[in-house]
């Protein structure tokens, strides 16, 4: 049984929440949702997640409490969370925007505003995922920093104290800040991903480590569930179409 | 006790142009819409508003009311970006003092408890801070010393939301799972105006479901509207789910166009244009 791009991604999202404990996995899309009721089923059992609306549900469906969105937003500040978001524009050490594209006070692009962003990074664990690993996203300078980056967070001395970002998933490969200065690291690559690819479709010097290894490859009953529990219609291959990038 | 019902038409008949506004719900959820569209009929403009936004930002946006608006996000949930409102805002067509949700949610509590501003720990570090200029931190007088944003008071001149049901005195009950911050935007305006599904009395509106589902107070309600429907065409659950389809021809239809065929008459002419597209469509 041979996994599927999609697939790679959804297991790459999943790990996101590995040795997270008791706390509230909040995914930010369809393929971080998968990885996280994957998670949830599999290596981290003690998993919360949410209906996307005010009810915290068991992967059946089953309610196991209730979680407004203004609870959501207290219980992340008290950092017992970890979120995976979007980002339009993602620079090296992790800032991110979702707010919009060029000129703040009159924007080329409008897209959704800063949302939680900033409370999220400043509070809880946040990774991000990205369907379209490119140049558009990879950005020198985001346009507007909506989640703080590393570099910025340096800069906020204790108020940044429970600052950390996890990982970034995209559809080559995982990138994540284990360096010395937090600049953002290839850690793994999808299959069929050459490390010239990424480096082409990524606007900044990304830190690529001598050996990159291959990201994990989904177990059969890890493929089982995400075929036939999680995403029997097959909405992650729209999500992450298959094709052979090099 | 006074029986505070009124219409559409008396809530906007008592509000005036350059006020700031609060208005309930989330993104495409639960939006007061039957006042907002009495809002768009209504002569008045240069309101500041503040919103968890939806179809009531881009609406009002795109019919030139807001001066300025205080917002996290605009979106409809099910279509991400809200087109009328980027419009507005790539051609510089309003003020914006885009918050934190985590600011937006303080600010009203400031509000409400009637401070001058609360500590949150969000917005620093983010361009937040480089956008709204005027924002100020607060260093932690303990042993901490942290710095945090101190959030300032979103007080409001009024509130507009909708609710499930309400009685006639301005108890409020909320039916769906979820409040929002719908009597956070009451307790931090001078008024507060609350549409619902359906008037009842008092005794009826715990007769099925639990007292933790009266959400707002009478003290801190000014008029009530029975609008049936009046979240339309954003979700009011458990009544009814969003009308994805409507939303969509909101979307994609031109903003005059969309606006003449809808929003010309009163809620009845409004409904009555709905029901019409809906049978053409063969919906």
């Amino acid at each position: 049984m041979r996994a599927t791009r999609a697939e790679y991604c959804v297991i790459a999202c999943a790990e996101a929440w590995r040795g997270a404990g008791e706390i509230l996995a909040s995914p930010m899309g369809l393929i971080p949702s998968l990885g996280a009721r994957l998670a949830r089923l599999t290596f981290a059992p003690d998993l919360l997640l949410t209906d996307g609306e005010a009810l915290l549900v068991r992967p059946d469906g089953t309610p196991e409490g209730r979680l407004t969105f203004r609870e959501h937003l207290t219980l992340v500040a008290g950092g017992r969370r970890h979120v995976m978001m979007g980002a339009s524009q993602l620079d090296r050490y992790g800032s991110q925007n979702i707010s919009c594209v060029g000129d703040w006070a009159r924007p080329r692009r409008q897209l959704l505003g800063v949302r939680g962003a900033s409370l999220n990074t400043l509070n809880n664990p946040t990774s991000y995922w990205i369907p379209r690993h490119s140049r558009r996203v990879f950005v020198e300078r985001v346009d507007m920093v909506c989640g703080v980056g590393y570099d910025r967070a340096a800069a906020l001395g204790r108020t940044a104290r429970f600052h950390r970002l996890g990982r970034v998933v995209s559809d080559l490969g995982v990138l994540d800040f284990a360096t010395p200065d937090h600049s953002m690291r290839l850690a793994s690559l999808h299959p069929g991903v050459r490390v010239a690819k990424v480096r082409e479709a990524t606007g900044f010097d990304l830190v690529v480590p001598d050996e990159v290894p291959g990201t994990r490859e989904p177990a059969p009953e890890e493929l089982r569930l995400i075929r036939e529990v999680l995403d029997p219609d097959g909405a992650r291959e729209r999500a992450v179409p298959e094709e052979v990038r090099g | 006790m006074g029986d505070k019902t009124m219409t559409a038409e008396e809530v906007v008949g008592r509000l005036e142009s350059g006020m700031t506004l609060g208005i309930g719900g989330w993104g495409a959820r639960r939006k007061p819409m039957a006042l907002v569209r009495a809002l768009l009929r209504s002569g008045l403009r240069d309101l500041t508003v503040v919103s968890c936004g939806g179809p009531d930002v881009g609406m009002l946006a795109a019919a030139g009311r807001l001066r300025r608006l205080v917002t996290a996000f605009v979106t409809l949930d099910s279509i991400p970006l809200e087109p009328h409102y980027r419009a507005v805002r790539e051609r510089g067509g309003l003020e914006l003092a885009e918050v934190d949700e985590g600011m937006l949610l303080r600010g009203l509590e400031a509000a409400a408890h009637r401070l001058p501003f609360l500590p949150v720990r969000a917005g620093v570090g983010s361009d937040v801070m480089r956008v709204n200029p005027g924002l100020r931190t607060v260093t932690s007088p303990y042993e901490d010393g942290e710095t945090l944003v101190a959030m300032p008071a979103l007080r409001l001149d009024a509130a507009l939301v909708h609710v499930h049901r309400a009685d006639r005195l301005g108890t409020g009950q909320c039916l769906g799972p979820d409040p929002y911050f719908d009597d956070l935007f009451c307790a931090a305006a001078d008024t507060a105006y609350v549409s619902c599904e359906r008037i009842v009395d008092t005794a009826e509106l715990t007769e099925k479901a639990p007292v933790e589902s009266l959400l707002l107070r009478r003290l801190a309600v000014t008029g009530v509207v029975e609008a049936p429907n009046g979240a339309h065409f954003t979700s009011c659950a458990p009544d009814y789910e969003r009308d994805e389809e409507f939303q969509r021809l909101y979307a994609k239809t031109p903003w005059p166009e969309f606006a003449g065929r809808f929003l010309g008459a009163d809620e009845g002419g409004y409904r009555a244009a709905v029901a019409e597209w809906r049978k053409e469509e063969g919906r």
